[in-house]
């Protein structure tokens, strides 16, 4: 029977999203020149900007892109004030305050050098940027999203992690609310005799919610069609997942290509067949079940050879015409000496790698008025039951 | 279509039984009002509808609960699923998804139910409860009203033939029940549910029941027809009082058969043109306050006074910015604009010294409890307030609570739990005392315990601020009433002359007997003579 299928709610499938960003996210990890990440970080922030939904969780890049300046701006202070200091140029000199013996070989202040600088910048901008990967990722796509695609198999598990990326929200709120109500009882000295009480309070709160939800849960029917797990199929999955892990290791690591390629494949296959056959016992069906289409195999083969093609520069033996082409050396600037970071054809593929769902994909348009947008931020904000106004 | 046959329930160790061989039946397609005080097992019964109780609960039941031919003993609550949809209390406590399409297709996605029927179903569910333009919305995102048509609505989808809803209006304003209330009769009348209905404000849902189960807080149930149910109950809204005041034996169920019936005795209370009340000091002087969430304004530039010796009340839709205001005033948020108490200003001051000012108890009053016992919660708060040992414990006493001081504030009743926090907070002897949204899950006895309290409040000299969304309750305690929308102060003026010129917030005498301004049913038997 055909399903209908459904386009207009997405410009991709949440794993192609995910999967695009975590493969972005591999070549970021494979880089340290600062050109090539800030103009990846750049890339990334245009398409989210250009392809995200106006629902809520596609508010959270913000959140990200702060967090990924702490991340550098951390990162250079420890170095400025303990960093070990390598190369000669001399930027400034902290005083430096005199250790005792037995804590030789740390150093509080002194001079900071531009090469030991520079390197720390460019580690915390690969740091960074990953950072906003997992940002874009989300803010794409909402995990939870994401987790409605998940083999039916694994049904109750995601249910499971869904009801758990509930928790999280809820009891920063709850904590909130019972921090301002200890205000109200004018004991506001906080600290850790504050914790308990507060904690006490949040947890029970927490542990209520939980109940109504399961009760509300239960009264809908979850899990009444669960029959009685089908024969074989765990211990057919068990064992392929295990061949499937063994071959994968193998093929990394030892030279037996073709054996550890053909158990891996075996391995994989298998634990598909499981994951279907166990899927069977539970009758649930999916809404408007999302599609996979060829746009998403596009949109997620190019993450996944962006990672490729830093992976494979990143290997130590490569042959002539491949070092030729990929130019390894620039993803891996020198800071002692100081030089100038270069772009080479492999690193601008990564660029527009990080780019292609803006030709691949179609901006969803708002359905949301702007009036409905800014109200989560002040639900949280705001005394617990004063709503949303319509 | 349900069936309860001399029904016993209890938990093991409680002194006594929370129903007690209950026995009735309601009938298909009625509209069944569940009513009594709190405690007294309105949600117990309602859950042993689908059984939640005792599956879910714990618990023992004795006898049979059938639905639809069902026993309750042998089906679980999710094999009840397509039988009966059960709404909770809090409807966002419930949501399991994201969005309201997904939120209202989750039930059927656990039936199995075909992709294609469930696309269609899922449009005509959005229809029937006329929230198809925000089927693409975040659940948190929705306002109380709108979020309680998608709890319905998701419970409906699976195609239920009963439907079982606890207290669906008490935290929503009178216009967002109406349009709750309206959306639960179409139910009954286009589509031929059956639905039992929990609720503690009966004068918005009364009118349209069909029968009437009454738990008088023994274990009993007493099923009838509402006006016969009524006329015996310990349950009093305003028209069932208005009944007993006029000495009439059938209590009218509607405003319009009290109206037609107080028009042919040819009543009509006249009361006295409302002289200008001599007005206290002002105890709190507020100007320019103004409360930002971004960029959203939640209080725009108010000017309020509050004098000593007088009860204000503070109505406003859901959101208007009635707590935002309250907070602001209390000095726990930050705003714009002067707040002064005796030349103090809360804000500057530290929170322990902020509450000997102004004090405020929040909606979630319970959120101030926190001690193992109430014993203890006194104790601390005379610490705090720096007070002889034993003054809460005896405003407490006062509040009319009288429980042994071991018991945990978490087993406690709303209504005692808010007595509790009103004591820990009067300890402070605060001069302005601000209530946020008291009434929520108050019965009318508790309802009528908290007015008497507040006017003696008021009468030893305190300036008192009432916001909530019962104009009944807001009827029978303030000389004052303040209108908030969109975060504006649009009317300050007499209760009496604002409640009875409003449409939306006008009390149900009021209506009676317009355009006579009577509020309360006492105000009737006052100026009747």
């Amino acid at each position: 029977m055909a399903v209908e299928r459904t386009n207009t709610l997405r410009s991709l499938h949440p794993l192609a999203w995910w999967g695009w960003a975590i493969g972005i996210g591999i070549a970021v990890s494979g880089t340290t020149n600062p050109l090539l990440l800030a103009l990846v970080a750049l890339a990334m922030v245009v398409v989210v900007l250009a392809r995200r939904s106006a629902a809520p969780w596609a508010r959270s890049v913000r959140a990200y892109l702060v967090l990924a300046a702490f991340v550098i701006a951390s990162r250079m202070f420890f170095q400025i004030l303990i960093g070990a200091q390598t190369g000669e140029i001399v930027l400034f000199a902290l005083p430096e305050l005199p250790l005792p013996a037995w804590a030789a070989g740390i150093r509080l202040g002194g001079p900071v050098t531009a090469e030991a600088l520079t390197a720390t910048v460019y580690d915390g901008l690969r740091l960074a940027v990953m950072l906003l990967c997992i940002g874009a990722a989300n803010s794409l796509a909402s995990p939870r999203q994401a987790l409605r695609s998940v083999p039916a198999a694994l049904y109750e598990a995601s249910v499971a992690v869904v009801v758990a990326l509930n928790v999280a929200p809820q009891l920063i709120e709850s904590g909130q609310r019972v921090r301002r109500a200890r205000r109200l009882r004018g004991d506001a000295n906080g600290g850790l005799r504050a914790l308990g009480p507060i904690a006490l309070s949040v947890l029970a709160d927490a542990i209520d919610r939980s109940m109504s939800l399961a009760a509300g849960m239960e009264a809908r029917g979850f899990a009444r069609t669960s029959g009685p797990p089908a024969n074989g199929a765990l211990a057919v999955m068990l064992a392929s997942a295990m061949a499937a892990t063994l071959g994968g290791f193998l093929l990394l690591s030892t030279d037996l290509g073709l054996a550890a390629g053909a158990l891996l494949v075996l391995g994989l296959i298998g634990t598909g067949w499981g994951l279907r056959r166990a899927g069977r016992r539970l009758a649930v069906t999916r809404y408007r079940p999302l599609a996979w289409t060829g746009r998403d195999t596009l949109v997620l083969s190019t993450g996944l050879l962006a990672a490729a093609l830093v992976l494979i520069g990143a290997q130590d033996a490569l042959s002539p015409g491949l070092a030729a082409l990929l130019q390894p050396e620039v993803f891996f600037p020198s800071t002692d000496p100081l030089v100038w970071p270069q772009l080479s054809l492999a690193a601008l593929l990564v660029v527009a790698a990080v780019l292609a769902p803006l030709p691949l994909t179609r901006p969803i348009r708002s359905r949301v008025p702007d009036a409905a947008r800014t109200d989560v931020r002040i639900r949280s904000l705001r005394p617990q039951a004063e709503v949303a106004r319509p | 279509m349900i069936t309860f046959e001399q029904v016993s329930f209890g938990y093991p160790d409680a002194v006594r039984p929370v129903l007690d061989r209950a026995s009735f039946e309601v009938a298909e397609g009625d509209l069944c009002l569940v009513i009594g005080p709190t405690g007294s097992g309105k949600s117990t019964l309602l859950g042993a509808i689908n059984g939640l109780v005792p599956h879910f609960t714990g618990g023992t039941l004795a006898g049979r609960v059938l639905v639809d031919g069902r026993d309750t003993a042998h089906f679980r609550p999710r094999d009840l699923a397509e039988v009966v949809g059960y709404v909770g209390q809090d409807p966002v406590r419930g949501f399991v998804t994201d969005t309201v399409t997904e939120e209202v297709a989750y039930g059927m996605e656990q039936l199995g139910i075909d992709p294609v029927a469930m696309r269609k179903r899922v449009e005509e569910t959005l229809d029937l409860l006329g929230i198809a333009e925000l089927r693409n919305r975040a659940l948190i995102e929705l306002s109380g009203g709108q979020q309680q048509r998608v709890a319905i609505a998701a419970v409906l989808a699976a195609r239920p033939e009963v439907l079982v809803l606890d207290e669906p209006t008490s935290a929503l304003d009178p216009t967002a029940a109406a349009d709750v209330l309206a959306a639960i009769t179409t139910l009954v009348h286009e589509v031929g549910l059956t639905v039992v209905l929990a609720e503690h404000r009966l004068e918005r849902v009364m009118h349209a029941a069909d029968s009437m189960l009454w738990l008088p807080g023994d274990g009993q149930v007493v099923a009838g027809a509402p006006a016969e149910v009524l006329a015996r109950a310990n349950i009093t809204p305003p028209l069932a009082a208005l009944a007993r005041t006029l000495g009439w034996e059938r209590v009218p169920l509607s405003v319009r058969e009290a109206r037609r019936r107080a028009l042919a005795e040819g009543l009509l209370p006249s009361p006295p043109p409302l002289a200008p009340k001599p007005v206290g000091d002002p105890a709190l002087v507020a100007t320019g306050i103004e409360v930002r969430y971004g960029e959203l304004v939640a209080v725009n530039k108010v000017d309020l006074r509050l004098h000593r010796g007088s009860v204000t009340t503070l109505l406003g839709r859901n959101g208007s910015g009635k707590s935002s205001l309250l907070w602001a005033l209390q000095g726990a948020l930050s705003r714009a604009g002067e707040v002064s108490v005796d030349g103090l200003d809360p804000h500057t001051l530290s929170p322990a010294q902020a509450r000997r000012v102004v004090t405020l108890v929040p909606q979630t009053a319970a959120d101030l409890l926190y001690l193992p016992s109430v014993g203890a919660e006194c104790d601390l708060a005379d610490r705090d307030s720096a007070v002889p040992p034993g003054t809460t414990a005896a405003l407490l006493a006062r509040l009319g609570v009288l429980v042994e001081p071991e018991r945990d504030p978490r087993d406690l009743s709303e209504g005692q739990q808010l007595s509790l926090v009103l004591a820990i907070q009067l300890s402070a002897a605060p001069p302005v005392l601000l209530l946020d949204e008291p009434t929520r899950g108050l019965d009318y006895q508790a309802k009528a315990e908290l007015a008497a309290i507040i006017s003696s409040l008021a009468a030893d000299g305190m300036a008192v601020l009432v916001s909530t969304h019962d104009v009944e309750f807001a009827a029978t305690i303030g000389e004052r009433t303040l209108l908030m929308a969109d975060g504006e102060l649009i009317a300050d003026a007499d209760t009496a002359s604002l409640l009875t010129s409003s449409i939306a917030y006008a009390p149900q005498m009021a209506k009676v007997f317009a355009p006579a301004a009577v509020l309360t049913p006492a105000d009737v038997a006052r100026w009747l003579a």
